[in-house]
């Protein structure tokens, strides 16, 4: 056993031995150790290289506020976790931990040059420096920047565990498993409240866990928290979760927990998930968060073997830990001290004592001096020395004039500090709550809650144990649900015996002599910001706490500033001369320490990523060899390769079927919409540009939705298959907000009106039948009914039976084309599908996918909505003029269209485009300009939305959106590309068959 | 995430919601007989109330019905919900969610 430990006491189990590695080495610790406690147990201060100067850097704390011992864990090539807290990690046999941020070794970092070299480095050396040459920046400064930049490596591999996510209702969330939270978890236990309690660390229990001598009750406080963990443990109301944080508080009193079921485990079982994610919606919520111990700024003050006296205290007590065999104690509160007398009688030298009060006369510095130690009033620090490891410190003395004399440098390996404490009220201030400074505890407290929530203990300002337990019942008691009529109760009242506290504080930075050492004092110690840097930034003009805290990066670490956010914002009050409330607080944000993202994510990836939709026919498409492409949600067959064909040779072939034999096209992702209801017509009217009065049954229309400001918002075929009812078809992606839309509308304004609307987007299957031979091919299946063009001519609607199966036959073609579109329930959409697929062979039939679609639509100029519109387009630019209905006197997006900027003529119009080179395909996006040769900034005159290869035609087709574009029929424009111009030709949209010859057969 | 009163269905979560923007604005019976000024005022103009704010919610995930709501802007707390075409609850005469003030 390592001199370090003591020989017994503590919460390890000494007869647990455990191996671990460090950087490559192995070492010993025990069950019950975290990676910190067992390092230091082994004498390693040393876990870190600083942020920025790369300065060696030592455990300071002993909780999730540690700010320099961030280390990666590896458990093997895909589980190497990053920028862990070396304090949080929890020891098992075997651990592999590697620190950060340092090469070639954590003993000699080449990095360290930055620390020389700080001069050059001040707060807002970015902003500075980066600022030229403009080119530098891509090339040199950025990757270079990047490779510096953040400390540990993220890992490469994908993550190959399982994240469990659960909700949870309860009556009262409790925060925290200290004093005052058990107390509160209790209380609200006994009036029958359905409680969750968690902490964050492995054991409940809180400061109580470094607390051997207290009693509570009359028994030793670890008997009294183990006795009540039991009973909450009985209650079935009860759930606690141990290594579980909770690291955000969103409204309405609902929390994320974040559970760690693995971590600590040396071989967890296979597919055991490692993280659960608690989303918890609780009635009333308890925070006992407790408060981080605030470290004192001073020269010197990030060597390694300087911490915090409350972490050296924990580290004794809880892990039988020595930090060191010399202690100088540096203080400004009577706590510390205890901190000093439990090292002494383990056997560590306490150097000296150095009070930075001109007085100590509280009971425990009487301890102090009454056990012999050295205690100096009135000091401060001015120096200290070592490279690896503190190695001495230099003191002076504050004189009755405020001037401060050097008084003696003592040889220590550890020095403890302790500024008094910061309440936590990270969750206090994420659920909205104003915090109050309160002068007594010199620090900010939860003032005016935000929701049905508490603090209690000492994250509400209620230092000591006795006080945090009456604190603790009296939340308890207060969050559970009354039931009506009870008296009020009275809550439970602890009797103690346990070390008093006291509430100084120190804030800011240590008076310090003119002569002093001109070493950095850390207030930020993971993002390396400086006493220096504060003034600095101050100096330069910012007041405010948020332009100071960016500039110099304050508090931006992932610590978000745990142990550093008062004594900055203390700095910068001195500097402007303002009382610390009127600087103001940054805000606290979520997550309270950093959240795995697979905890987030949970089985939300790969296929489960997103919902998957997929049409009845899309078996066949796969077992068809089809290539796919996501359209919204759906899945949908984007082309049909056959024998090698790459998406080119598929397409242009496919296209040429449809124009010349006949091609079946799966449409059944059509938004669909039912519209029945004596208002029916009415409602259209009103709503769409179209007039649908006179719209017989058994014709249909080609509707278009502009939103209220006149820009085309969706469109689509319209049918009336009865008097009240009609059959509204939208685009693939618009059909939830077109549907949302409608309601909007009918359920808030046009109330007057007796309309119902029903999604049956779902219900249909769609089979577009498409070319010259389509008729043929569908009159041997549909019985007697007629199909000819004179019962069936473009644009109607007939119902009747394919195969037996109900359907709703349109005559409609997207193609170009003799086309039609058999609408059957979903459920015969593959059986149909397969029955005409049978007997369209004979006539040449082949499936054609979405691009084929595209190309063979574009041909004809007909538009894609959200492709060749973007939301700024009116139904006249897109061509469409001619829809809108003359004789309404109202529809909507009405109005907006009569506005003189929506009809001039300068405006963007559709048009197509042909390439000089009928090979060169324009890409879509490429801007417009008027003529070539010109160099940037250039008059951009539009854009290419849509191009593709026409196979048909035998050169490119595009269309785009030009100012003034229907003027220009004829113009030459250039496309500016990299590698030159491309004159193009305005032509109409319509590419083929411009009559329409070949649709009306 | 909010807790939402839908009037017809009761207190759901946020997500099952969607919203829909201040309420209270009715489209104006004849917008063409509007100057731009009054169409742009009644297209574009919103308040951006610091404080209790009524808006439009719609329960896109339960029963698809819109209602309006009094949410403080400062809290995200609601004081009321209520059916479209309902009158807007004076704030006065409205129960505060109870807090439980340390």
């Amino acid at each position: 056993m390592s001199s370090l430990r003591t020989p017994g006491g503590g919460r390890i189990d000494r007869a647990k031995p455990l191996s671990f590695r460090w950087d490559g080495q192995t070492y010993t610790g025990f069950a019950g150790d975290t990676l910190a406690s067992a390092l230091l147990a082994n004498g390693i201060h040393l876990v870190g290289r600083s942020f920025k100067y790369h300065r060696p850097r030592g455990i300071l704390a002993a909780g999730s506020e540690e700010p320099n011992g961030l280390v990666t864990v590896k458990r093997d090539a895909a589980r190497e976790t990053p920028n862990l807290r070396v304090t949080q990690v929890e020891l098992y046999d075997g651990l592999e931990a590697i620190s950060q941020n340092r090469w070639p070794s954590l003993q000699k970092d080449y990095g360290r040059i930055n620390d020389l070299l700080s001069r050059f480095f001040p707060a807002g050396f970015y902003y500075k420096t980066f600022m030229w040459p403009k080119a530098a920046w891509k090339r040199v400064y950025e990757p270079v920047i990047r490779r510096a930049a953040g400390l540990g490596e993220a890992p490469t591999l994908p993550d190959p565990d399982r994240y469990a996510q659960r909700y949870a209702h309860c009556d009262v969330l409790v925060v925290g498993g200290g004093p005052a939270g058990i107390a509160a978890a209790l209380a609200a236990a006994d009036a029958g409240a359905r409680v969750i309690l968690c902490d964050e660390q492995s054991e409940f229990g809180g400061s109580l866990l470094a607390e051997p001598a207290a009693r509570i009750d009359g028994e030793p406080a670890l008997a009294w928290t183990a006795r009540s963990l039991v009973a909450l443990a009985g209650n079935p109301r009860v759930r606690l979760l141990p290594r579980t944080t909770a690291f955000g508080y969103f409204p309405h009193n609902f929390l994320g927990l974040n559970e760690r079921l693995t971590e600590h485990l040396a071989q967890p079982a296979p597919g055991a998930a490692r993280e659960r994610l608690w989303q918890v919606r609780a009635r009333a919520v308890v925070l006992a968060t407790g408060a981080i111990e605030r470290p004192l700024v001073f020269p010197g003050n990030d060597r390694p073997g300087i911490l915090l006296a409350g972490a050296a205290r924990t580290y004794l007590n809880r892990y039988g830990v020595k930090v060191g065999t010399s202690a100088v104690l540096v203080t400004a509160d009577d706590a510390a001290y205890q901190a000093a007398l439990d090292l002494h009688a383990a056997g560590t030298r306490v150097a000296a004592i150095a009070d930075l009060r001109p007085a100590a006369d509280g009971a425990l510095p009487a301890a102090a001096r009454a056990a012999g130690l050295k205690l100096i009033t009135g000091a401060t620090v001015l120096a200290t020395e070592g490279d690896l490891r503190v190695e001495s410190i230099d003191l002076g003395r504050v004189g009755t004039d405020g001037k401060v004399q050097p008084l003696e440098r003592i040889a220590c390996d550890v020095v403890l500090m302790s500024g008094g404490f910061n309440p936590s009220v990270h969750l206090y201030s994420q659920s909205r709550g104003k915090l109050a400074w309160s002068e007594t505890h010199k620090a900010f407290l939860p003032g005016v809650s935000a929701e049905c929530e508490r603090s209690a203990g000492a994250c509400h300002g209620v230092y000591g144990l006795a006080a945090a337990l009456d604190d603790g019942y009296a939340a308890g008691a207060a969050a559970a649900p009354l039931p009506p009529e009870a008296p009020p109760r009275q809550p439970r009242r602890a009797s103690v015996e346990a070390p008093p506290m006291s509430f100084d504080a120190y804030l800011g930075a240590l008076p310090s002599a003119p002569t002093a050492a001109k070493d950095k004092a850390f207030v930020d110690w993971q993002h390396d910001v400086t006493t220096r840097d504060l003034a600095l930034a101050t100096r330069e003009g910012f007041r405010s706490i948020e332009h100071v805290k960016r500039y110099t990066t304050t508090g931006m670490a992932t610590d978000q500033g745990k142990t550093s956010n008062l004594n900055a914002l203390a700095i910068v009050a001195e500097t402007l001369n303002v009382p610390i409330p009127q600087v103001g607080l940054t805000s606290f944000r979520m997550p309270y320490t950093p959240t795995s993202f697979g905890s987030f994510a949970g089985a939300s990836r790969g296929d489960l990523f997103d919902p998957l939709r997929k049409t009845p026919i899309h078996s066949w498409a796969v077992a068809h060899g089809a290539v796919f492409e996501p359209v919204s949600l759906w899945t949908r067959a984007r082309y049909f390769p056959q024998g090698g064909e790459d998406m080119h040779a598929a397409v242009a072939r496919e296209c040429r079927a449809v124009r010349e034999h006949c091609g079946i096209f799966d449409a059944s992702t059509l938004g669909k919409i039912e519209v029945v209801g004596g208002g029916a017509a009415e409602f259209l009217n009103r709503l769409y540009i179209n007039s649908w009065t006179y719209l017989g049954v058994g014709r249909s229309r080609y509707g278009i939705l502009t939103r209220e400001d006149g820009f085309v918002y969706d469109d689509g075929v319209v049918a009336r298959t009865a008097p009240d009812r009609f059959h509204v078809t939208t685009t693939t992606g618009g059909a939830p907000r077109v549907l949302a839309m409608m309601e909007d509308y009918r359920q808030t304004e046009w109330t007057d009106l007796e309309v119902w609307l029903t999604s049956t987007t779902e219900q249909w299957a769609v089979i577009a039948v498409q070319g010259p031979e389509a008729r043929r091919v569908l009159e041997s299946l549909v019985g007697d009914l007629d199909i000819g063009a004179a019962a069936l001519p473009h644009m109607a609607v007939v119902r009747g039976r394919i195969c037996g199966v109900p359907m709703l036959l349109f005559r409609v073609s997207f193609t170009g084309e003799l086309g039609f579109e058999v609408n059957v329930p979903a459920d015969y959409g593959l059986a149909v599908w397969e029955a005409i697929y049978a007997a369209g062979r004979p006539f040449g039939m082949t499936p054609y996918g979405t691009e084929a679609m595209h190309v063979l639509r574009a041909e004809k100029g007909y538009i894609i909505v959200g492709q060749d519109t973007d939301g700024t387009m009116t139904p006249d630019d897109a061509g469409l003029g001619w829809a809108v209905g003359k004789s309404k006197s109202d529809f909507v997006g009405k109005r907006s269209l009569q506005r003189a900027s929506m009809t001039a003529p300068t405006r963007k119009q559709l048009v197509g485009l042909r390439t000089r080179d009928p090979k060169t395909v324009l890409e879509e996006g490429a801007q417009l300009v008027e003529s070539p040769g010109q160099k940037p900034p250039m008059r951009l005159l539009g854009h290419v939305t849509s191009s593709y290869f026409s196979a048909v035609l035998g050169h490119s087709i595009a269309l785009a959106v030009v100012a003034g574009g229907r003027a220009r029929l004829g113009q030459t424009l250039q496309v500016p590309m990299p590698g030159g111009d491309i004159p193009v030709e305005v032509t109409a949209p319509v590419f083929y068959d411009p009559t329409g010859a070949r649709i009306n057969v | 995430m909010l807790v939402i009163v839908c009037p017809y269905c009761g207190k759901r979560p946020e997500i099952e919601f969607s919203y829909g923007g201040q309420a209270h604005i009715a489209r104006p019976s004849q917008p063409v007989d509007l100057d731009d000024q009054a169409w742009a005022e009644f297209l574009y103009m919103r308040s951006n109330t610091k404080g209790l704010y009524a808006e439009r919610w719609r329960h896109s995930h339960g029963c698809g019905r819109f209602f309006n709501a009094l949410r403080d802007t400062t809290t995200d707390h609601f004081t009321a919900t209520y059916k479209t075409g309902e009158p807007q609850p004076e704030a006065a005469a409205l129960r505060v969610p109870a807090t439980v003030t340390p």
